[in-house]
């Protein structure tokens, strides 16, 4: 049934998970955004991370630990895109399809070869879960404060400035000494470890994890990136902070994320929403390129 | 200050489209010089500048800059001793971040790049200081993104960028030519003041005959690869567009192909 009282049930759920696509959209922005490459690796780092985390909770590690090992393990990933870019000289872009093709059975091997785990929240010590959703809520955006607290600090950094003038001028980067191989790798290390992070909070959320959890993932982040950018500029018209412009990015992933239950109450057939969503990133990809008459 | 020994590099070796660009070129720069490099096109000037700050690796020879030798070396790691302007004024500065944010990413060229902050408190007043002394109009805009700058003012600063840490090796790679003459006129007065003000040693390549002549100590003239007029002292400050076309007619038996050089 089409109801109002529907829709407003699953607006708190939806923020909930709006919020983990946020975070993993903080660690696309960084890769998107401030190095200005396209990581396709995190289709897999997203299920690395969401397997990792909880492959460990099942087997009685502290969730804290487990998230933690699932963002390093993210990092590991990352720095693999980033060497076989600047060291193997394989485009970004590809050198993230192929670390993302062979995750599928690294993450397969890191779930015992089972498609599936789940992560029962009664049975095991889990941080976040859809069955307390303001907790959920809460806990979502303790984890956004600290992230952008930290993002903003270390892009503030010397080493953080040397990663963005890296992504935004690679001839002026290297005139100043900067080492842009090097600063590329971390870039991508820290996008996928977010990223993993991000996949670990959505499993224990969803009490499961799946071999394609990851599926789409660079796109629900591109889509999280662009809406944040868009409300951002409507808001703030004369531009604003780093800070701000990461928590607008949080808030395009529950807008996003809000966007698709409202067209799966319509009952839209969940299967089109793939369609949907990619025409709807391409038009928003598209229109800056074109108000600049280009 | 810089030496340079019989360097050698062909592009697309092995091609139908291999070229010598450096055909043995020998070069020693003593401390404060300023030497003005020109050349028909295609002739190496903009090769033997980028073979010096190591974007490429050279097939054979050596350089040495302050003695160092700097021939294995990759680009950024020989950012150290060298401070570069383009010939594209895009280039040399991050469009994106501030006025003060490019020039803190200067202040550490060649350093390591650590977790401490980006740019210090006191920084920003000595740059207020320093843009003030070149009349940019830009010390009051210190958190002004360089994207919105003008050419002419994007140049002005990569110039102020290059020089920050007292670089041994200044490299300008046709600085003005993307430029209308009026700004041409002023980057090229900001850089006698650069250079005068903290004695660099210089190397400037320029496809501008008039430029070449009234700037600089030293003009080096380079032909298919290779130096073939070194002019200096007296014989410098004496030298007319007229004379240096004579030499050149002289020294290659061609006659010089780059309109631009002449009429400019």
């Amino acid at each position: 049934m089409i109801t109002i009282q529907n829709l407003i049930a699953r607006i708190p759920g939806g923020i909930a998970q709006g919020i983990i696509w946020g975070l993993m959209a903080l660690g696309v922005y960084i890769t998107f955004r401030v190095l200005k490459e396209s990581d396709l690796t995190v289709d897999g780092s997203f299920a690395t991370g969401g397997a990792t985390a909880v492959v460990l909770i099942t087997k009685g590690v502290n969730p804290w630990i487990a998230m933690a090992i699932a963002f390093v393990v993210g990092i590991i990933v990352g720095c693999c895109t980033g060497l076989i870019h600047t060291k193997l000289k394989i485009p970004a872009i590809l050198s993230g399809i192929l670390v993302q093709f062979a995750l599928y059975s690294i993450n397969l091997h890191i779930m015992g070869m089972v498609a599936n785990v789940s992560c029962n929240p009664t049975k095991n010590n889990v941080i976040i879960t859809m069955r307390n959703i303001p907790g959920a809520i809460l806990v979502g955006a303790v984890f956004a404060a600290l992230l952008i607290g930290v993002m903003y600090w270390y892009f503030g950094t010397e080493q953080g400035s040397a990663i963005r003038a890296t992504g935004n001028n690679n001839h002026m980067a290297l005139a100043q000494g900067i080492n842009v191989n090097n600063m590329k790798v971390i870039g991508f290390a820290l996008g996928n470890g977010l990223v993993a992070l991000a996949g670990g909070l959505m499993a224990q959320y969803q009490g499961f994890s799946d071999i394609n959890m990851g599926r789409g993932a660079i796109v629900i982040g591109l889509a999280a990136i662009i809406i944040g950018e868009v409300l951002a500029e409507v808001i703030f018209p004369k531009g604003t902070n780093f800070a701000v412009r990461l928590l607008f990015v949080i808030i395009g992933g529950i807008v996003y994320y809000l966007i698709m239950i409202v067209v799966l109450w319509l009952r839209v057939d969940s299967n089109d929403l793939k369609l949907a969503t990619a025409i709807i990133v391409m038009l928003a990809l598209a229109i800056p390129n074109f108000r600049k008459g280009e | 200050m810089l030496r340079i020994e019989n360097i050698k590099k062909t592009f697309n070796p092995g091609t139908i489209n291999e070229k010598m660009a450096l055909d043995g070129v020998d070069l020693n720069l003593e401390d404060g010089e300023f030497v003005t490099v020109i050349g028909s096109n295609g002739a190496g000037k903009s090769t033997l500048l980028n073979a010096i700050a190591g974007v490429w690796l050279v097939d054979e020879g050596k350089i040495f800059i302050d003695n160092v030798d700097v021939t294995k070396l990759s680009e950024y790691k020989r950012a150290v001793y060298i401070g570069r302007v383009f010939q594209d004024p895009m280039m040399g500065t991050a469009a994106d971040m501030w006025i003060e944010e490019n020039l803190a990413l200067a202040h550490r060229r060649g350093q390591r790049r650590g977790l401490t902050p980006g740019i210090l408190p006191e920084e920003r007043e000595t740059y207020k200081l320093l843009l003030k002394e070149f009349d940019l109009g830009l010390e009051d805009r210190l958190s002004t993104k360089v994207g919105l700058l003008s050419g002419g003012q994007r140049q002005a600063l990569t110039l102020i960028m290059a020089t920050l840490q007292s670089p041994k090796l200044l490299l300008l790679d046709e600085h003005t030519a993307a430029l209308d003459p009026k700004t041409a006129a002023k980057v090229l007065e900001v850089t006698d003041k650069i250079v005068e003000k903290s004695h660099l040693t210089t190397f400037m390549v320029t496809h501008n005959m008039k430029d070449a002549i009234s700037h600089g100590t030293r003009l080096l003239m380079l032909n298919n690869g290779k130096i073939i007029l070194d002019i200096k002292g007296e014989e410098k400050k004496k030298l007319t567009v007229e004379k240096l076309l004579e030499k050149f007619e002289q020294a290659s038996g061609e006659e010089f192909t780059n309109d631009a050089a002449i009429l400019g």
